[in-house]
């Protein structure tokens, strides 16, 4: 090997050994490896042996773990999961303390589930569909504050779990009711907040912290739904053997392996969160890559043909529902994509395409609103309208604040940090709404 | 002469604006010239000019942008912005009213009778 060639292995080496830093990035590593260069360059033409001026050089930018501290100062967004979670030094028995703390947990959040089943609940009664996050989501609060490093108040988690579950349950909520499907599909919103913040603490007040925590919900979105694919499969694969020696096993996988597994998987998906880290980071930039082209391509169609045809939005029932879970779809592209957008680089084509995407929501969602707005006066407020038009409010004001920040960004009169900051501020207004819904919908519509 | 750890990092700043002023640079000429100019004697370790560097572009006293060195290599250039410039002002008049302040006082010390006063404090 020549001298060349030996330099060059070494600063691979030494290139590989600062990637593993959490703190430092791929551009950081290059910026150094350029001053490197700059080192080395004079070193050898001062007459130093290439090992000898790369000696030299690597010392001179200085050891590793402090280089890591002061860009972990400077970078502090890199760092959440090792800020959250983790401790700092990765010993091995740590990291099995940790599995053994989260596979308890798990266990409990499965039993849980079961506890009132003693009593006789069936599991398909309404009664679990509106407390499933009452069982779920105060283990995982526990089990967040039991790892994390910082100090939650944890009177007001306590009791906010406590008045939700009086609530909901103090409530004569019908089988089949409107106020019922709202209770279920709001309380787990609401209760999400809660578990913010458990896993924020007092980092919840600045946008950063609540960053990391929308991060930790789609990264452990993503551990879930592998685990319960996962789960999914080996259900039917024991379904099959159990058939095979004449043994029916659904009575038992229906009552206790799915109830137990859904909860349990929760705990093992955050787990896995901290444990293996970096998926968001990897998927979130290829999947709102690759899905803001393909929304925006569709809404523009749709403006389109809507343009050509002449047609109007045919307002049937549950359209408002459909324009809802559009601008939802929208909002959670802006919002990963900011979360996985370094605030420091320059606006590119991309913003221009997210600006795209947020402008054409925002005006086929106008026009659905439009058509809309007509047909409630005419038939009368439920709950159900009332909900959805609200929640169709909020996300249009938080897309026509995004489109306003996006367009100050590219004009470069804000920086990105601003988008991050009106994403964030939303997060308690979601909550909000959600727990207005939940608490204020059933009596002032009587139930029904 | 070891100039003490705090008084480095809290120069850092007026020191890159400063060099900045002049023109676009990169990391290893910035710290080069630093050296230079202090003839050797402010040192920084050279890595932590970078997140120096980083911060004051998060905080858009600077802009940066990814160029080539002369002979083909990813070169980061740096140079200041608007914000910086009035930055650098507010804190060039703040380190010139300490400059001034304690020139006050030793020159009063080396007026003042007893000499004594100055002993240990070299």
């Amino acid at each position: 090997m020549t001298d060349y060639q030996m330099l060059q292995t070494q600063i691979q080496q030494w290139r590989t050994y600062l990637s593993r830093e959490a703190a430092m990035d791929s551009d950081d590593i290059d910026e150094l490896e350029d001053h490197l260069h700059g080192h080395l360059d004079l070193l050898t033409s001062a007459g130093l042996s290439p090992d000898e001026a790369f000696l030299v050089a690597v010392k001179r930018i200085g050891d590793v773990n402090s280089l890591s501290r002061e860009f972990a100062v400077a970078h502090s967004e890199r760092l959440w999961r090792q800020l959250v979670l983790s401790s700092s030094n990765e010993h091995f028995d740590s990291g099995n303390r940790r599995l053994v703390t989260a596979v308890g947990f798990a266990i409990a959040a499965a039993l849980v589930v079961k506890i009132p089943a003693l009593f006789g609940v069936e599991v398909q009664s309404a009664f679990y569909a509106i407390n499933l996050s009452l069982f779920i989501l105060p283990v995982l609060a526990a089990y967040l504050i039991v790892q994390g490093e910082h100090d939650v108040p944890r009177w007001p988690l306590v009791a906010s779990f406590l008045i939700a579950a009086a609530i909901v349950n103090g409530y004569p909520l019908a089988e089949q009711s409107d106020t019922t499907l709202l209770t279920i599909l709001h309380l787990p919103i609401a209760l999400w907040l809660v578990v913010g913040l458990a896993y924020t603490g007092e980092r919840w007040y600045s946008s950063e912290g609540r960053m990391d925590f929308v991060r930790f919900s789609g990264e452990l979105a993503i551990y879930y739904a592998l685990l319960a694919l996962g789960g999914g499969v080996l259900m039917a694969f024991t379904m099959a053997m159990f058939d095979s020696i004449g043994v029916d096993a659904s009575g038992a996988l229906g009552e206790w392996i799915l109830p137990c597994g859904a909860m349990g998987a929760v705990i093992i998906g955050t787990w896995l969160v901290e444990a293996k880290k970096s998926v968001i980071e990897n998927m979130a930039p290829v999947l709102t890559r690759v899905f803001t082209p393909l929304v925006t391509l569709v809404l523009l169609t749709f403006l389109a043909t809507m343009l050509f045809t002449g047609h109007g939005i045919d307002v049937e029932r549950d359209v408002l529902i459909a324009f809802d879970l559009l601008l939802v779809l929208v909002t959670g592209l802006v919002i990963y994509a900011a979360s996985a957008r370094g605030s420091d680089s320059p606006p590119d084509v991309f913003d221009w395409l997210q600006l795209l995407l947020i402008v054409s929501a925002v005006i086929v969602d106008l026009l659905a609103l439009a058509a809309i707005a007509a047909r409630i006066t005419e038939y009368g407020v439920s709950p159900n309208k009332l909900a959805a038009l609200s929640e169709n409010l909020i996300l249009l004001v938080n897309l026509l604040g995004a489109a306003y920040v996006y367009l100050q960004f590219i004009r470069r009169r804000f920086r990105f940090t601003a988008m991050v900051q009106w994403q964030t501020s939303f997060l308690p207004i979601y909550a909000g709404w959600a727990a207005t819904v939940v608490l204020v919908f059933p009596p002032l519509f009587g139930f029904r | 002469m070891n100039v003490s750890k705090d008084l480095v990092a809290a120069s850092a700043t007026p020191l890159v604006l400063t060099i900045l002023v002049a023109e676009e640079s990169y990391g290893y000429a910035i710290l080069q010239q630093v050296s230079k100019l202090s003839g050797g004697e402010l040192k920084w370790t050279d890595g932590m000019l970078y997140p120096v560097l980083h911060r004051l572009e998060r905080q858009g006293h600077i802009e940066a942008r990814w160029g080539k060195s002369p002979n083909g290599r990813r070169r980061k250039y740096y140079r200041i912005t608007e914000d910086g410039r009035r930055h650098l002002k507010a804190q060039r008049a703040q380190w010139q009213l300490v400059d001034q302040t304690l020139r006050e006082l030793w020159h009063n010390l080396s007026l003042a009778p007893e000499p004594d006063l100055l002993v240990g404090t070299d």
